[in-house]
């Protein structure tokens, strides 16, 4: 879909990650959200890419091992203690 | 200057992002957590330089990478493929946004989304080749911007870019792959 102003369809897709990662100028933003707003099968895209990389934040989640947490809790205090020991006093 | 006490208070709830970025990076638990335990190690040696106000999870993504690429990564034991094929925009959308719907209320990428499990998916961020891989990880998992994955992993901001732009593209293709084994999308509407 052409637009009588602004971005066509072409530079909306082009520029579509830019404008999901917020790293546009505010000027050329402002276009991207207005041919959005203007077309559906470009928001269509918008749509799903939002999506998936909000799919793909999610799935990628792990739990930290209750062993490692403690584990290293350790070795910070350690490290704290030997850090004392051996700075000057002041 | 940061006052080193205050290291456990700040830096601890960033860790299980910090082990899941190592899980990424490393692809084996065992190093992920060496990893995890000597990032916080230097960055609790290396807190008085850091500047309390400033963006304490990016400056731990840097630790976390530096010691990453410097010990860790797979490259020292075998070489890796150093680069991704380069597909069009839109790969994934082209080929999954547009299938019928089984009818169920949701629509058919929310199907093929509810799809892919949490294997699938760490799998195939796994599978980039690593620049890709780290590039894609801070930018779509952890949110950097553009900027702050220059800083984290010491790289030109264009280069930045580029690596996320094309690993996006072949982190889609090998979600197809998942996609297409599972059944969720025919291999004539995949096999382009």
């Amino acid at each position: 879909m052409g637009s009588e102003f602004g971005v066509d369809c072409g530079e909306t897709i082009e520029r579509l990650y830019h404008f999901l990662d917020g790293e546009l100028t505010e000027d050329v933003r402002r276009e991207i959200q207005e041919h959005l707003d203007a077309c559906p099968p470009c928001v269509g895209a918008y749509g799903f890419e939002t999506e998936l990389r909000s799919v793909i934040a999610d799935r990628c989640r792990d739990h930290v091992p209750p062993a490692l947490l403690e584990r290293i809790k350790v070795a910070l205090v350690e490290e704290e203690q030997r850090t004392a020991a051996g700075s000057d006093p002041g | 200057m940061a006052d080193q006490a205050r290291f456990s208070d700040l830096a601890m709830e960033h860790m299980p992002a910090l082990y899941s970025a190592a899980l990424r990076m490393t692809r084996n638990p065992a190093d992920a957590e060496d990893l995890v335990q000597e990032t916080f190690l230097k960055a609790y040696r290396a807190f008085k330089s850091f500047e309390e106000g400033t963006n304490l999870k990016a400056w731990l993504y840097k630790i976390l990478t530096n010691t990453f690429i410097n010990s860790y990564r797979a490259a020292k034991r075998r070489p890796e493929k150093a680069d991704v094929e380069d597909v069009e925009d839109l790969y994934l959308y082209r080929r999954i946004g547009d299938i019928e719907s089984t009818g169920s209320g949701r629509s058919a990428e929310d199907e093929v989304f509810a799809h892919f499990t949490d294997t699938e998916v760490k799998a195939a961020l796994e599978s980039l080749p690593e620049a890709f891989r780290i590039a894609v990880l801070l930018a779509d998992v952890e949110g950097f911007s553009y900027k702050e994955i220059a800083e984290i992993t010491e790289v030109p901001i264009g280069t930045v870019m580029s690596r996320i732009h094309r690993g996006r593209k072949a982190l889609q293709k090998s979600l197809l792959e998942f996609a297409v084994t599972n059944g969720l999308v025919g291999s004539a509407d995949a096999g382009r």
